[in-house]
């Protein structure tokens, strides 16, 4: 917690001047505007904890201004915010299972499941038998996301991605 | 998951090679200047004072013992001894330091000049670094120039008061009560020290309340001052030297305020080395001695950005 807000640290480094105090240099994200910035606190120093849970949540859908998330075990629903949902935005699909960040009840930032399948919705029309060849270009899914993906694969096609790196893993199915 | 166990050096082998290579340029370059090399113990029955630096303990029969953090008391026992100039090239250890520049155990080269001071000394420091490094560039200067070309204030006469609010407002409120001393490092470290310039650049006449274990005096406007320096490459501090205190008395104080600090900040009382002070009162030559740290020596010359990249093992390898 840093002036009321939630951070993540990002990095933290020890100055030690030769003779001096030491203290660290962290580098902080604050969690509700998503902006980093650089504290010196004094080594020792204590900060508190801030009060977050990551619960697992599976995504209904989207209603214009909230993106709505359910906790599958008591059905409570809760509404996030387009700044929580963040970069999560472009991978989110229905009844995916999502883990939402909670700060005192309320979404705080949502992180997609590591890989999703989703059907490529925009591409250059595939090249067929070039599948053993390298080269790639870049298709839209269907959740607004671009990646590059094998020149073989054609629109329609369903494919896996790792939503960390934004990586085509593999081909699932022809729709 | 499996973990997997880090069994290889963290510096790959042409770092390794060129570790060994400037191990002996140091070496050669002391030689022809006829200093001595010096071995001295690295586990010692007694350590520094120093409020901010922490032995690592050992034991010895029973005896509490601790692991050197430099070889500077020894060596001054050596120069009461009459050795003459001398130099020590050997490991130093410090409690609780590991970072991307620290490593609780490290390489140290210390070195004293018999008659010189410490302007004397910067003007090795500088042949030393340009030895191994032709192309870097060398620049000198004040402590107090330096705050006043970035902060527009005098480390020398500003006011505990006004340092303080400076301090609060390049950080956070904590530091609102803080030491002068603890205050001037936090400003130099975050304020100055990214903006000084590529190359080497010394910085001499260091606040009073800095002056560790150097002689103070009077600078040439009239404002007490340290007679010590450091030397900074590429912005990463390397080396720390003094026109070295001489008077075993004013030693002696500076033993007492060190522990009155320590008691202060509620810190293990460290006993003053008896031995040091009795050569000091038997006669320390004049001198100015200097130390650098050759591992930060080696992540400037290899562009390094961490310390791990230029030892074998450093401590989370160990």
């Amino acid at each position: 917690m840093l002036d009321g807000d939630p951070c993540s640290i990002l990095e933290n480094e020890l100055v030690k001047p030769g003779k001096g105090q030491a203290f660290n240099r962290v580098k902080l994200r604050n969690l509700k505007s998503g902006r980093v910035l650089e504290k010196t606190f004094k080594s020792g120093e204590q900060l508190e904890a801030a009060d977050v849970m990551d619960t697992d949540m599976q995504y209904l859908y989207n209603d214009g201004d909230f993106w709505c998330f359910m906790e599958p075990d008591t059905f409570e629903q809760h509404q996030a915010t387009e700044n929580a949902v963040g970069d999560a935005l472009i991978w989110l699909s229905e009844q995916d299972t999502c883990v939402v960040t909670l700060f005192n009840g309320v979404p705080l930032s949502v992180t997609p499941p590591n890989h999703v399948e989703l059907e490529i919705v925009e591409t250059d029309p595939g090249l067929r038998g070039d599948t053993a060849q390298g080269g790639s270009k870049p298709a839209k899914l269907i959740t607004g996301a671009v990646v590059k993906v094998p020149l073989f694969l054609d629109q329609g096609e369903i494919i896996r991605v790792d939503t960390r790196t934004g990586e085509y893993q593999g081909r699932v199915s022809s729709k | 998951m499996e973990q997997v166990i880090q069994w290889q050096p963290g510096a790959n082998m042409a770092a390794l090679r060129q570790r060994s290579r400037v191990l002996s340029e140091l070496r050669d370059f002391f030689q022809q200047r006829q200093v001595m090399e010096v071995d001295v113990p690295l586990l010692s029955m007694t350590t520094v004072t120093d409020l901010n630096i922490d032995s690592i303990e050992a034991r010895n029969e029973e005896v509490a013992a601790y692991l050197q953090t430099s070889p500077e008391y020894f060596m001054k026992r050596l120069l009461a001894s009459g050795s003459g100039d001398i130099y020590s090239l050997g490991k130093a250890f410090r409690d609780a330091e590991s970072g991307r520049r620290h490593n609780p155990e490290f390489t140290l080269l210390e070195w004293y000049r018999c008659g010189w001071d410490e302007h004397q000394l910067m003007d090795e420091v500088a042949e030393l670094i340009v030895t191994l490094a032709p192309e870097i560039a060398v620049r000198r200067c004040s402590y107090a120039e330096l705050f006043i070309q970035h902060l527009q204030v005098d480390p020398h006469l500003i006011d505990l008061a006004n340092l303080q609010s400076l301090a609060v407002a390049s950080s956070s409120e904590s530091w609102a009560d803080e030491t002068r001393a603890n205050c001037l490092d936090l400003l130099f470290s975050v304020l100055i020290e990214p903006q000084l310039d590529d190359g080497l650049v010394l910085v001499y006449d260091y606040p009073a309340c800095q002056a560790a274990l150097a002689k103070c005096a009077e600078d040439s406007q009239g404002r007490q001052v340290s007679r010590r320096f450091e030397g900074f490459l590429n912005r990463v501090e390397l080396a720390n030297g003094y026109c070295e205190l001489t008077d075993a008395e004013e030693q002696a104080g500076r033993f007492v305020e060190d522990q009155r600090l320590r008691k202060l900040s509620g810190k293990a009382a460290v006993t003053a080395d008896q031995r040091l002070l009795a050569a000091m009162e038997s006669g320390l030559p004049e001198c100015a001695g200097v130390a650098m740290g050759v591992d930060r020596l080696l992540m400037q010359l290899q562009g390094a950005d961490s310390i791990d990249q230029v030892m074998a093992f450093s401590w989370k390898r160990c």
